[in-house]
């Protein structure tokens, strides 16, 4: 148990330091927030659709959780080619121990994240439907955050070089971005992507978001929570079988 | 405390370690010899738990390492060949989680860890990020994290790649110090002849994946009618080059650099 700590820890003092790398990762929402949130407000006005930024808002919180769990998991590509990684795959614990800080470490991180860029918005003018809408927005928010850092695991056990890592950001990550329903709504879309949006797993996430926090929901609370507890554990299932096969 | 017998890995028809017997007694300092490619990497991955072998049995301690996989991990400390050290923490947080990860009591690791990191020069440095750290004193701390556990094994791939005499020469005398009071078994690979020469009780010579000979500096000395030990090794492995191809671990740290800073 204390090596899931140690390495839970270790996650957490990682981000905590790398102030630099904090404010850069808060760069790319606040740009999607400010610059679509008060881009589009007025076409989305217009159609009768409300507030953009109310829209996107929970959108972007959920944007933020992804990607900073998918990279934590991939940073293991950074302790693979430090040496770090093999220390650990050395040591005298269950490899799943291992796994389970890791992951938990960039979950947490990736919560922490979260919250930051809900403040923003909060700053830029979003509010939630009652002040008790956020703790419920949190539950989301956790769900997100393992099931992407599972992951984000699976695919660093996996990757070893910096184009697996372009390859995987260009087609997987912004893909579950895009089509997750995060900056448009998800009624009345071409069937193809009607299909599309609901295989991808950011879906249930930004769509429960949504809900908790404007009371919008597209697929429903039982759905959405559903979706994600299952997603979750498969996912977990996943990268604790990718990381016991890593050979160094 | 160390035993291999008939030890064989094959890498996709390639066979990296062909049939490697020998014997390391407790308490002592073992060096393992060989041009590139010979082996030696491939024979600690096997005995540290991170290869599989193909064929042979190995013991550590009394324990397979390939079953006991747990158990055996405990016994030993590794420094590898390339750093394995967290850049992003401090000297005395890695050996804080190393202390965790090898289930050292708190008070033990605490001591343990102001010991270690004095005898290798570390200790006023100890709140320092590792990658404000030279090479030399990122090696001494891996060396130093490696005895934290008080392994009875110690493995030291290369540990003095790339150092200065100076750093070589501190290293070997403390490696030496704690192989005296602290009774670890130490199996130590290099390049640098002369360290052999000094530190090591027995050494084996291995190349093409076979051990070509093996026994102390002088019995080497002797078999082959060299009066140096690098002479005794040029007798045995031949003078033509080996070339290694480059790992993909090496192309990316490249990469790496370029990308970091």
């Amino acid at each position: 148990m204390s090596a899931i700590y140690i390495l839970w820890l270790r996650e957490l003092k990682r981000y905590v330091r790398s102030r630099v790398q904090i404010v850069v990762s808060l760069g790319q929402p606040l740009l999607y927030l400010l610059a679509l949130g008060f881009g589009l407000g007025p076409v989305f006005q217009k159609a009768g659709s409300g507030s953009y930024l109310q829209f996107v808002a929970p959108g972007v919180v959920g944007m933020t959780v992804l990607f900073s769990s998918v990279f934590s998991g991939i940073a293991m590509l950074w302790d693979r080619q430090f040496g770090f990684l093999k220390e650990t795959l050395v040591a005298p614990v269950p490899r799943l121990h291992i796994m389970i800080g890791r992951t938990f470490g960039g979950a947490t991180v990736a919560m922490i994240q979260g919250a930051m860029i809900l403040v923003v918005c909060l700053i830029a003018g979003f509010r939630p439907q009652h002040w008790l809408a956020i703790p419920f927005a949190f539950l989301f928010v956790a769900l997100i955050a393992v099931v992407f850092a599972a992951l984000g695991t699976s695919i660093g056990s996996t990757i070893k070089d910096m184009q697996g890592f372009q390859l995987i950001m260009n087609f997987l990550v912004m893909p579950i971005f895009f089509l997750s329903g995060a900056l448009f709504p998800l009624s009345h879309l071409p069937w193809a992507m009607n299909v599309i949006t609901k295989l991808d797993p950011l879906s249930y996430g930004v769509d429960g978001l949504r809900g908790a926090l404007i009371g919008q929901w597209h697929f429903g609370f039982v759905l959405d929570i559903s979706m994600l507890g299952i997603l979750a554990a498969a996912f977990l299932g996943m990268g604790a079988y990718m990381f016991s096969r890593i050979q160094i | 405390m160390i035993r291999v017998e008939n030890l064989v890995k094959t890498f996709d028809g390639f066979t990296a370690v062909q049939g490697v017997t020998f014997e390391v007694a407790k308490g002592e300092i073992f060096a393992f010899l060989g041009p590139n490619g010979a082996g030696k990497t491939t024979t600690i991955k096997m005995l540290t738990t991170l290869l599989r072998p193909t064929s042979g049995t190995m013991e550590i301690d009394g324990l397979d390492p390939t079953t006991k996989q747990k158990e055996a991990r405990q016994r030993f400390g590794i420094v590898f060949q390339d750093p394995s050290l967290d850049n992003e923490q401090t000297a005395y947080e890695n050996m804080e989680l190393h202390g965790v990860l090898y289930h050292v009591p708190r008070k033990l690791r605490a001591e343990r860890t102001e010991r270690l990191l004095t005898l290798f020069e570390l200790w006023d440095r100890r709140n320092d990020y590792v990658k404000l750290f030279s090479g030399g004193m990122k090696r001494r701390l891996e060396i130093a994290r490696g005895f934290l556990h008080t392994p009875k094994i110690l493995f030291l791939d290369e540990p003095t790649l790339g150092l200065d005499p100076q750093s070589r020469n501190q290293l070997w005398t403390h490696v030496k110090h704690l192989n005296e009071t602290e009774q670890t078994t130490v199996f130590l690979t290099t390049h640098y002849m002369d360290e052999a020469a000094r530190v090591a009780h027995r050494i084996a010579i291995i190349d093409h994946g076979r051990v070509v000979a093996q026994g102390t500096v002088a019995e080497l000395k002797q078999q082959t009618n060299s009066d140096s030990l690098e002479g005794a090794f040029l007798a045995l492995t031949g003078s033509s080059l080996r070339d290694e191809g480059a790992t993909s671990a090496d192309r990316m740290r490249q990469v790496a650099q370029i990308w970091r800073r």
